[in-house]
């Protein structure tokens, strides 16, 4: 057991090592793409570029200059931005992490209880009406590119159906603290939690119809049966059971990714300051410094997310757990 | 006991064309085929539309006029809001070659601009499944066919690959390659190419389908009848190409709709970051986007190519599934995360 | 007990109609064991499956009559028959590896069972499923209810099943395969187990194999099955010293005697089993017998009791 953390705890931190080490290679050293040129800006003299290299340390060998970031991050926390050069980096992504949380848990609840009523419903009556359109919805919501629907909702809730009673309440776009206010919280938030969610609500439904369908096909469902079970207890105690091993490794990778910055086009369209919009904007101004630490962020809830994902297996089979 | 019965007949036919027949009985996979070429059909189309409506979708045309009801009409209204000092453009006509969808914030005609979009789009989205299939293809033999320090180390890379939000990484790549475009060695693409969108695609999806493929390979390596082959000493070569390859075709078909439609989501979201398709090109993504600061003035501009995305997406999974069922009825294969 | 009168089974496929149990009929007494023989796709399987309820695929046609206690099985509602399944009529499966849900302890779904028939509490369900481990010699019964399925070797594992199986004393116990999967070892563990439940338990037993060995051990009365009929049936002895279907008589010659002369090779009966589809016309051994004559183009009658066969020679080649 304990050697399986250490192992585990080893994996994480050479996946976060080899994340940031890619990221960093892709804007540090991909060739054509000179950083002191962006910085300096389109244009600039030969002796510009040359102080801008020096003053921003990109004159040092590329594994100096990765060393140096990495300690300014983790160890002094004291990374400037390039853009705006007093303006500390860690704080600011720290900065973000609620609003994201936010964003991202409340979404996976809606995702969750829908899914699986979803799934549930369409495998107790596959190939029925019911079932086939659930699934046709399903699948309209994988369909739908997310920042579309959440252009469409503001659409429908900012502007065309705003002065109605159905969405008078709908605040204008921004995020506004929990502590400030829970209801203004709550408010602010749930056309982006919608919008998110039904990408996976469609996902996870499909997807756990169909392990459900090939749960009731195995011999031990044949054993609840003879056994004299309801159908609905097969399905909910035995089918439904064991399915949800694979519906948490699915989940656990989405949400991981998703508090990782993944919801950056949810934050963009409905002006949410989370990770995804601030990498976003620093992307957009090459601000690295920034990029890098919300990337090792973003790959540090992944690989965390991960080890969750693992505990909850040994907690959901018992074939995982050593006697 | 059906089961029985079909594996019989199935054999006298051949698999391909015991999927094919299924395939062909799928009413909704074929009517999903059938809409999808219908889509790309009059985006190929689009040339022609633009002739016959008159207009260059590419570059702006602030000062056009049309007919509209009898009456010349400006395409760029005069705002009537606030200082006036702004322009509107027309909202659809919906008269067919008389920008049916009105026009953009530059008078362009949305419809003719859709049309090329969709070509834009459904191009990049082949392009980028053809290229993560064929990677991922030679990946996934090679770590799963010859295992041992190969296996360990595309597998160790394909992990940190995994582990990196893959929208992070596709903006990455398009932020830093989006101004100089790509130039390793004899392979070079300009920045503001197509072909730059189709590359970052391509790769960032390349683990999603190498991992499953490994797996096949790993299992079908261990199966009995490649244990014969390998104990009667057929030479390696032969064993993938004759044994192990055309296994792994089917699950290669399969991905192929369903990365289409994976990939032009992707691209769109790119496009809509500014960090896809550059200007003058048009996609769906970027006419979304253009159509974004129009939103509550103009909705359609926006509106039309995201439907156009939902439907095209649509009919690519469900031909998708369609496939799966046709080629692999117990479904073994799952995209992804799946 | 139970009186199965003409049973027919179909499936409807792409290709037609496949009948699966083609008119078959039987009885089980009051604790008595019935041996069912046949190879896989004869109609063992399906046709107590269907005495069980449990072919719910919407393209199966069931016809004839099932009756036990008195009561028609055949219609009967879903609830109606969830009440007798597990309760008085229950089974064993083939495979012990995958029969368990992998995630619950087997002491839970011993009294999962119990619960869902009888009206006791919890604990008192557990404790009455620590007595059935006991009794089917599961050894440290009360340290053994807690472990996972996986936990458990195969014989234990099936021995958990058998448990499960008798947790409300049915009076049938319907046992598919029951060995097949296990070691050679195992099997006459368990086969020795199943007679003594029988005994202390007075179920009724139809156990269903395809090894003629395991039959000649534990069967009272004895019934071959082939292309979904039973084409002989008949007390055990009566059946094993005098078989009268061609069919009987190949399957046991296709088993090595254990004393005298060793013959230089086995039999083997020549041909495959009949397709659902096209069945022969006539005798559906006929293909593949070699006493076949001109009469075997028409379907031969099962004798109505006693030692029967459905052949037209009665055993007189």
């Amino acid at each position: 057991m304990f050697l399986a953390i250490i192992q585990r705890l080893w994996q994480m931190l050479f996946v976060m090592f080899g994340i940031s080490v890619l990221v960093f290679l892709i804007f540090f050293a991909t060739p054509g793409a000179d950083p002191a040129s962006r910085i300096a800006g389109r244009g600039a003299s030969a002796e510009i570029l040359e102080a801008v290299r020096k003053s921003f340390g990109l004159d040092q060998p590329i594994y100096v200059q990765y060393f140096t970031m990495m300690k300014k991050i983790f160890i002094t926390g004291d990374l400037t931005s390039f853009v705006n050069r007093g303006w500390k980096v860690v704080p600011a992504v720290l900065d973000t992490i609620p609003v994201t949380i936010s964003l991202v848990m409340g979404a996976a609840i809606l995702w969750v209880v829908f899914s699986m009523i979803i799934g549930t419903v369409a495998a107790a009556t596959k190939d029925s009406w019911l079932d086939r359109s659930l699934m046709i919805l399903g699948l309209i919501g994988i369909s739908m590119p997310v920042f579309w629907l959440g252009e469409v909702m503001n659409l429908v809730t900012q502007s065309r159906f705003h002065d109605t009673w159905m969405f008078s309440w709908v605040p204008p776009l921004g995020y506004k603290n929990f502590i400030d206010g829970p209801k203004a919280w709550f408010l602010t938030l749930v056309i982006p939690w919608i919008t998110l969610a039904i990408l996976y609500i469609g996902l996870y439904g499909r997807v756990l119809r169909a392990n459900l369908i090939e749960a009731m096909q195995e011999d031990y469902v044949r054993t609840a049966r003879a056994k004299g079970l309801s159908e609905t207890r097969i399905l909910l105690r035995h089918a439904l059971r064991t399915s949800l091993i694979s519906f948490v490794t699915l989940f656990g990778l989405d949400f991981g990714a998703l508090v990782g910055g993944s919801a950056l086009l949810t934050e963009v369209v409905f002006n949410l300051h989370g990770i995804g919009k601030l990498t976003y904007d620093a992307l957009l101004n090459l601000d690295l410094p920034i990029i890098m630490t919300t990337v090792i962020f973003a790959s540090f809830f992944v690989v965390m997310a991960n080890a969750v994902v693992d505990v909850l297996y040994i907690i959901l089979d018992p074939r995982v757990r050593k006697a | 006991m059906t089961a029985l019965v079909e594996t019989r007949s199935d054999i006298s036919r051949g698999p391909w064309a015991t999927a094919f027949r299924r395939l062909r009985h799928d009413k909704v996979a074929m009517a999903a085929l059938i809409f999808f070429c219908l889509i790309l059909v009059s985006c190929l189309s689009a040339p022609l539309y633009a002739k016959w409506a008159g207009v260059n979708p590419f570059t702006s045309t602030l000062d056009a006029t049309i007919m509209l009801d009898g009456k010349q009409t400006a395409v760029m209204e005069q705002s009537t809001e606030g200082l006036g000092l702004g322009y509107n453009p027309i909202g659809p006509t919906w008269q067919l070659g008389n920008y049916f969808l009105g026009a953009d914030n530059q008078g362009r005609d949305v419809m003719a601009r859709l049309l090329y979009g969709g070509w834009t789009s459904i191009i990049i989205a082949s392009g980028a499944t053809i290229l993560t299939l064929l990677f991922a293809t030679v990946l996934g033999l090679a770590a799963g066919f010859f295992g041992g320090v190969t296996d360990m180390i595309l597998s160790r890379i394909l992990d940190i690959l995994w582990a990196f939000p893959v929208y992070l990484l596709a903006i990455s790549l398009s932020i830093v390659m989006i101004a100089h475009g790509i130039d390793i060695g004899p392979f070079t693409i300009e920045s503001g190419s197509l072909w730059l969108p189709v590359f970052i695609i391509g790769v960032i999806y390349i683990p999603y389908v190498a991992r499953p493929i490994r797996g096949q390979v790993l299992s079908l390596r261990e199966s009995e009848f490649v244990l014969a082959a390998i104990s009667l000493g057929v030479p390696s070569h032969r064993i993938l190409f004759r044994d192990i390859l055309p296994n792994v075709t089917t699950t290669l078909i399969v991905f192929v709709p369903l990365m289409m439609a994976l990939n032009m989501l992707t691209e769109s979201a790119l496009s809509f970051l500014s960090i896809g398709v550059q200007p003058p090109d048009a996609s769906w993504g970027t006419i979304i986007q253009d159509g974004q600061g129009l939103l509550y003035s103009r909705p359609w501009v926006a509106l039309a190519p995201g439907i156009a995305i939902v439907i095209t997406v649509l009919a690519l999974n469900v031909l998708g599934d369609g496939l799966r069922d046709a080629l692999d009825p117990r479904s073994k294969i799952k995209l992804g995360r799946g | 007990m139970l009186e199965v009168k003409d049973l027919k089974v179909s499936f409807r496929s792409e290709q037609g109609l496949m009948r699966a149990i083609d008119g078959v009929s039987f009885n089980v007494g009051e604790g008595e064991i019935l041996g069912m023989v046949g190879e896989s796709g004869s109609g063992k399987t399906v046709s107590l499956l269907a005495v069980m309820g449990l072919i719910n695929d919407p393209n199966a046609v069931i016809e004839g009559s099932i009756k036990f206690k008195g009561r028609e099985l055949v219609g009967m509602s879903n609830a109606e028959m969830r009440k007798l399944r597990g309760r008085e009529i229950a089974m064993i499966f083939q495979d012990p590896m995958t029969a368990l849900t992998p995630v619950y302890t087997i002491g839970w779904q011993i009294a999962e069972q119990i619960l869902a028939h009888e009206k006791i509490s919890k604990s008192a369900a557990r404790q009455k499923a620590i007595d059935l481990l006991a009794e089917v010699n599961i050894p440290n019964p009360a340290d053994a209810i807690d472990r996972y399925p996986h936990q458990l070797s195969g014989g234990m594992r099936q021995r958990a099943v058998i448990a499960m199986a008798l947790s409300c004393n049915p009076s049938l116990l319907v046992a598919d395969e029951p060995t097949t999967a296990l070691d050679v070892t195992v099997q006459a563990q368990i086969l020795d187990l199943v007679r003594k439940l029988q005994r202390n338990h007075k179920s009724a037993v139809v156990f269903i194999t395809h090894d003629m060995g395991v039959i000649a051990e534990i069967a009272d009365r004895v019934m071959v099955m082939y292309g979904g009929r039973i084409v002989e049936r008949g007390q055990r002895n009566e059946l094993f010293l005098k078989p009268k279907h061609p069919y009987t008589k190949a399957l046991l010659d296709s088993i090595p005697p254990l004393e005298g002369e060793k013959p230089k090779r086995l039999r083997a009966i020549s041909g495959s089993p009949p397709s659902l589809l096209n069945r022969p016309t006539g005798c559906c051994f006929g293909p593949r017998c070699v006493f076949r004559f001109e009469a075997c183009s028409v379907q031969p009658d099962l004798g109505k009791s006693g030692h029967a066969a459905a052949c037209f020679l009665k055993g007189a080649q």
